[in-house]
């Protein structure tokens, strides 16, 4: 069996609020293979933030260990995480995706920039990127010239750029209407066919058929899994 | 490796180039805020350039002056060495004629030219005018000494001094005032204090010369004037010119041994004259408006504070305003050095612009002011320097903590950022 790309062991997370620790994680074991579209569900303070931020290595777990591409990363400082997030994760976010001011292209572009790339690689690849998600005309408007859709778009092409391991979708659809939902979620599939691995954090049904797999979580556990990876694992 | 480096440096000048029109773009994003951010660092940039751009402007004229009655110029004046300008000293009797002639007598090498001068201010009439005019007893050397030409005519002589001639050479205004524009009064009498003299020289125009102005003058042998104008013995001051400006001090020590001497005076410190040289006066201005121009400046350097204070006020709003925008960064890959880098050079964009923008206004009101008060207009590379550098050092200080504080912020906390 090929090793996980992505592999969580006895994940947990607390929090310190005030004098009471809130424990967010209690206990996530979750392994998503290469080229899987996994959804990760649950209601409001079930902990699939928390997860997504593990998983995104925005935050690292109180315990447990989190291999990303066989490496352990749940021990790593604050600039090493950012090289992961940099290399190895696309984000695209509910809201807040893009720079303000600033052009579609250089938005694009600025994982790139962070990794160090020369400009005229950066420029091609976010051409490219954006042909992609068929935004190329728009590469030098500005963000707030943009629709929500086209926001989103956008923030795909950018997640692609670095051509990284893992694009981790956090809520992407959720200030859209249904129409552009389902059109994210068509360039979503559409790039899991081209072999991109997905974890989508959602907590619509809808959303979530567009996985292939759907891991649901409740007060910190994982309370079903509808892939078979899970079911190997156990 | 070598490349590995030099690659890195590479990115690090595109980023910082990439940086500072991201900085700008954030900045033009609230021009009014920009602007107001700004104004503490204008104003303080504008009134250092201001202040050093005048007081060079107002040291270059006064030593201008200075230099035109001669940079070889030695005046000796009565009374004791004091703090201060010491005109007020001709009051004094310590110095006489006679020791005007024993310098020149003494044949001190260096020497070149010794008059003494005794002056009054008295009503001089000619031509049914009447006018009140500086009239000054001098040598005939003292032409010599304020290079002073004579247009028609000639200067007194050494043996119309020694004679005590009734005899005077007067500048051109008190020709016009009293003769007319285009008149020859060249052996017509005028009389000074209801004594006759006849004129024998009129001065070409010259205009202000330090503090006197010879074309408002009437130049009568000393002689003359200390007998039968003032009836006194004593004169107001002894002018003294070297060779060279080299020459100058060599000259003023062995003056102040013969006065020494002459006066019976054994401690230099108890001397009864002081020797005061032109190059003296221009070192004594330049520390005067040394310490003046040190002492605006502090006053200028309070407001670049409070400016830096500003900017550190609202670069600390900027910072908790994006926070989100921060937080997306990192979580695109932005490092703490990055994020750092980014609000530093945002700050000292913003104090740069400030610097060049009080620059330019201090420029600005220092020509308006140079020229509406008559003084060259001059603004060193100095002052650029300055106006850039001071600026770029308040931004990166003030700006340092607002800088960290984002750099410093978790990804989560500034995603989750309301």
């Amino acid at each position: 069996m090929a090793p996980a790309l992505i592999s969580l062991t006895g994940i947990t997370k607390t929090y310190a609020t005030g004098d009471v620790d809130f424990p967010a994680l209690r206990g996530i074991d979750l392994e998503i293979a290469d080229g899987e579209f996994v959804a990760i569900m649950g209601p409001s303070g079930s902990g699939k933030s928390t997860t997504m931020h593990i998983i995104g290595a925005l935050d690292t777990p109180t315990s447990g260990t989190y291999r990303l591409g066989g490496k352990d990363i749940s021990k790593l400082d604050e600039d090493q995480l950012a090289e992961i997030r940099n290399h190895d994760i696309g984000f695209v976010f509910q809201s807040f995706n893009l720079l303000p001011r600033t052009t579609v292209q250089k938005n694009v572009e600025r994982p790139m920039m962070y990794a160090g790339v020369t400009a005229a690689e950066r420029r091609s690849k976010a051409n490219q990127a954006l042909k992609l998600v068929g935004l190329e005309d728009k590469a030098g408007n500005l963000s707030n010239q943009l629709s929500g859709g086209q926001i989103q778009r956008v923030a795909i092409a950018r997640s692609l750029v670095m051509t990284p391991k893992l694009i981790l979708a956090d809520e992407p659809t959720g200030n859209l209407d249904t129409q552009t939902a389902l059109h994210i979620m068509e360039f979503f599939r559409a790039l899991n066919e081209r072999g991109h691995t997905i974890v989508l954090i959602t907590h619509e049904e809808d959303i979530a058929a567009f996985a292939q797999r759907r891991v649901k979580l409740k007060d910190g556990l994982i309370v079903s899994d509808s892939g078979e990876f899970y079911d190997h694992a156990h | 490796m070598a490349s590995s480096s030099r690659i890195a440096a590479n990115s690090t000048i595109m980023r910082t180039s990439e940086l500072i029109i991201t900085a700008f773009n954030a900045l033009k994003g609230n021009i009014l805020r920009t602007l107001l951010t700004m104004l503490g660092i204008i104003i303080g940039i504008s009134s250092v350039i201001l202040i050093i751009s005048l007081g060079q402007g107002a040291t270059a004229s006064i030593t201008n002056e200075i230099s035109s009655f001669g940079a070889n110029l030695i005046s000796i004046m009565p009374g004791a060495e004091q703090f201060g300008p010491a005109r007020g000293a001709a009051s004094m009797l310590t110095l006489k004629h006679s020791d005007a002639l024993a310098i020149s007598d003494a044949k001190i090498p260096g020497i070149a030219n010794v008059s003494a001068q005794a002056g009054t201010r008295a009503v001089a009439i000619a031509n049914g005018e009447n006018v009140n005019a500086q009239i000054s007893g001098v040598e005939p050397a003292y032409a010599a000494i304020q290079s002073l030409d004579v247009q028609t005519g000639a200067f007194f002589d050494q043996g119309q001094v020694d004679g005590l001639a009734p005899v005077a050479v007067v500048g051109p205004t008190i020709v016009k005032d009293l003769f007319g524009v285009g008149s020859a009064p060249v052996g017509k009498l005028i009389k000074i204090d209801g004594k006759p003299f006849r004129i024998i020289g009129v001065l070409k125009a010259k205009g202000l010369s330090g503090f006197v102005n010879p074309d408002e003058s009437i130049y009568l042998p000393i002689t003359t004037v200390m007998k039968t104008l003032l009836g006194q013995d004593h004169v107001d001051d002894i002018m003294v010119t070297a060779d060279s400006a080299e020459a100058v001090p060599q000259v003023m020590e062995s003056i102040k041994g013969l006065l020494l001497n002459r006066h019976r005076i054994t401690d230099p410190k108890q001397a009864d004259f002081t020797i005061r040289s032109a190059q003296d006066a221009i070192s004594t201005l330049g520390t005067v408006t040394g310490v003046l121009t040190a002492l605006l400046s502090a006053i200028a350097a309070i407001s670049l504070v409070v400016g830096g204070i500003g900017i550190m006020n609202i670069m600390l709003v900027t910072v908790t305003e994006r926070t989100r925008e921060i937080g997306l960064l990192k979580a695109i890959g932005a490092k703490r050095r990055d994020i750092l880098a980014q609000f530093l050079i945002e700050a000292v964009v913003l104090t740069v612009s400030g610097g060049l923008l009080g620059m330019a206004l201090g420029t600005l009101l220092s020509y308006l002011i140079s020229s509406a008060i008559n003084i060259p207009f001059s603004i060193s590379v100095t002052a650029i320097v300055l106006a850039v550098g001071v600026s770029s050092i308040v931004g990166i200080i003030f700006g340092l903590y607002p800088a960290r504080k984002a750099a410093g912020l978790a990804p989560i906390d500034a995603l989750r950022f309301e």
